[in-house]
């Protein structure tokens, strides 16, 4: 069975976001006004992290783009009260809209802070409307949401490959993060299989993981800048 | 009420003292439950647009994911101790002086533990969905044990306080001065006949065991709830006993604010002697250096390992943003408590009361102390500290929760006797007697060889 995973080159990361912005709207993910950005409501399931380090004028900016680490120990799904928060046979930790009762504490729980809570129900313009992604489902007010690794598009995959007879191969799943990256920093793919560009990256002296010593045992791995 | 009024006259001393509250009510009580009943409203109303619109209507964001309501929550059930614990212990040990209080302190705990309980539904994304706590049970999430310990105690609190209620509600049905037909139904069937009284002390002495370890167990996993996660300062084995004696010292405090005012409004000065408050004064005391050894311990473990997550959010306390309600805590659960009840001169009812006014703010301050900090500073250094101000709306629920809770405890003075009649009545009877035979059990037989 594979084990879904992402490695993300921090070397070649531009800061572009655009992962940030194909994430969005692949997952219809819905805008908030400013004044609740400023609250720090925006949801991001997907977002590029910056980082200013040392003082002007010898600053350098670094950037980490962070998506759910679909931990193979949870955090969150451990204290899920109704288990609406699970971690699936193949690695993806998911979310039951439908059964989430909105107390947050998996949004506490989790050390990388992943998770997002829609605090009003979602607004769409007229045009978003149009384009929501029919298979992605929306969320109603009071539930936690997050990146699922656009799962989804697994199970599109898998009907393709089957009626197609034939295997799953790398480039049939892709995230849309990890589609859109313009410098190719995230790849994606089984963890477990060498033939799989994640399953060496994964293996190389650069790879790291976030809080490594929680022993949470993240599935999306970084190369560390070589500079 | 003239009917009754007279009725009560032909009552025994202790009962009719203990019961005029149940016949009589002045003026001012209906003017203090009229304002308590228009704030409680309002914190409805605030909740009702809560529920309409959604969360948002609070000033929480992410990674601010808990505030107000789960500090309310934290707060009220550790308020809960006051009763059942308190009241079991003192029973166990057979303190004499408790006649008088377990009553008023078993009322705290069950009404207070309804209004701790409803909190974390109040902070509920999905109240309708609710049920779903039941129906896909997760056991191993902290969230669920709550549920069970909370469920447990508010049963054995309430029969709790049932129990050793009853010889006085067979009382008010004998004496016929209120509502006979509820009581006639409470009081089921009691006659005080000696068998009956023999049973009903067994149970209460097996119940009031068996709710230390239910209490016990509600405060340890509340905070546990915290300690079960990887947060920093939130993930310390102390957090389990750390609760369990901050619920008990709020617990007493509340209890001696109430005891106050109980004796004031309905004078009851004789039942409330200062005796009772030098008493719990001096478990006041125990409890603020306890406070004062377990808060010293948890902060020195976090500094000491000087761990990067753990540091930001301890300076943000110590010396940050958050400096003025941790110094307030300081100020208010140990220099006001210790400086007042280490003296005899100040443990009177009107120094407890101002120990207790700074204790239940303090211990207030305390659960804020731990749910927002942390809260705001997430461990990971990328992600920026976020801000919190409570709306509008969480301020009018919190208002309104703690105006229901003194509404309904006022409520309950109007039907039940805040002080047990059949305890005082054995203590006269039984007790005064008891105790010098129990005192002389303790020494050598005088002369030695005699037994």
């Amino acid at each position: 069975m594979p084990r879904w995973g992402m490695v993300i080159d921090l070397d070649r990361c531009t800061g572009c976001a655009a992962c940030e912005v194909a994430c969005k709207s692949e997952n219809n993910v819905p805008a908030v006004s400013p004044a609740q950005a400023d609250m720090g409501r925006a949801v991001s399931w997907m977002k590029v992290m910056v980082l200013v380090e040392g003082d002007f004028p010898d600053t350098t900016l670094r950037f980490v783009p962070r998506p759910c680490m679909h931990c193979d120990n949870p955090p969150c799904v451990k204290v899920c009260p109704v288990a609406a928060t699970y971690l699936s046979p193949e690695g993806i930790v998911g979310q039951i809209y439908p059964r989430c009762i909105g107390c947050r504490y998996c949004a506490n729980a989790c050390p990388y802070t992943v998770k997002y809570f829609n605090w009003f129900a979602p607004t769409w313009s007229e045009s978003e409307r149009a384009h929501l992604n029919p298979d992605v489902s929306v969320r109603p007010k009071g539930v936690i949401e997050k990146c699922t690794f656009c799962h989804h598009r697994l199970q599109k995959a898998r009907e393709d490959a089957r009626a197609e007879g034939r295997e799953l191969r790398e480039s049939d799943y892709q995230p849309a993060c990890a589609e859109v990256c313009p410098t190719a920093a995230i790849a994606f793919g089984d963890l477990d299989n060498p033939q799989h560009l994640v399953g060496t990256l994964s293996h190389e002296p650069r790879a790291t993981r976030l809080m490594e010593e929680l022993g949470t045992e993240p599935k999306v791995y970084y190369l560390t800048p070589r500079t | 009420m003239g009917d009754a009024a007279s009725k009560l006259r032909d009552l025994p001393e202790d009962a009719r003292v203990i019961l005029r509250p149940l016949v009589e009510t002045t003026w001012r009580f209906y003017a203090v439950a009229g304002l308590l009943g228009a704030v409680a409203l309002w914190g409805l109303v605030a909740y009702y647009l809560q529920f309409h619109s959604g969360l948002g209507r609070t000033g929480l964001n992410q990674p601010e994911y808990w505030g107000i309501y789960i500090i309310d929550f934290v707060f009220f059930i550790g308020i809960s101790h006051a009763g059942t614990l308190i009241s079991a212990i003192l029973r166990i040990s057979k303190a004499e002086w408790r006649r008088a209080i377990t009553r008023s302190a078993e009322f705290i705990t069950v009404l207070v533990i309804g209004f701790g309980a409803i909190q974390p539904i109040i902070d509920l994304g999905r109240p309708d969905r609710l049920l779903n706590v039941f129906k896909h049970a997760q056991l191993r999430s902290p969230l669920l044990w709550d549920v069970i310990s909370i469920g447990l105690y508010f049963t054995a609190s309430t029969i709790y306080l049932y129990l050793p209620m009853l010889p006085d509600l067979a009382i008010i049905r004998d004496a016929g001065i209120k509502a006979p037909r509820f009581y006639r139904w409470l009081a089921a069937g009691y006659r005080d006949t000696p068998e009956q009284r023999n049973r009903l002390e067994r149970a209460i002495g097996i119940l009031a065991i068996v709710v230390i370890p239910l209490a016990v167990s509600v405060h340890t996993v509340i905070g546990w709830i915290f300690a079960m996660t990887l947060r920093p300062m939130w993930h310390s084995t102390i957090f389990g006993p750390y609760f369990v004696m901050g619920a008990i010292y709020s617990g007493i405090a509340a209890l001696l604010i109430a005891m106050v005012v109980l004796r004031r409004a309905y004078r009851l000065e004789e039942y409330f002697r200062p005796v009772h408050f030098d008493y719990m004064g001096r478990l006041l005391l125990l409890f603020s250096l306890l406070w004062l050894y377990f808060t010293f311990a948890e902060y020195l473990t976090a500094f000491y390992g000087g761990e990067h997550a753990e540091m930001r959010t301890f300076w943000a306390k110590v010396s940050g943003p958050f400096a003025v309600p941790f110094w307030t805590m300081v100020l208010c659960c140990c220099v006001i408590p210790l400086g007042l009840m280490c003296r005899g001169a100040t443990r009177t009812p009107r120094g407890t009361l101002y120990a207790s006014i700074a204790v239940v703010i303090g211990m207030w301050l305390e659960r804020f102390n731990i749910v927002v900090p942390t809260s705001v500073n997430p461990r990971w250094e990328f992600e920026q500290a976020a801000r919190y101000f409570p709306s509008w709306v969480e301020l009018s629920i919190m208002a309104g929760t703690f105006a229901g809770f003194i509404l309904l405890y006022m409520v309950a003075t109007k039907f039940f006797p805040i002080i047990s009649i059949w305890e005082i009545r054995e203590g006269r009877e039984v007790a005064k007697h008891e105790v010098p035979e129990r005192v002389a059990s303790y020494l050598p037989p005088d002369p030695i060889g005699a037994a």
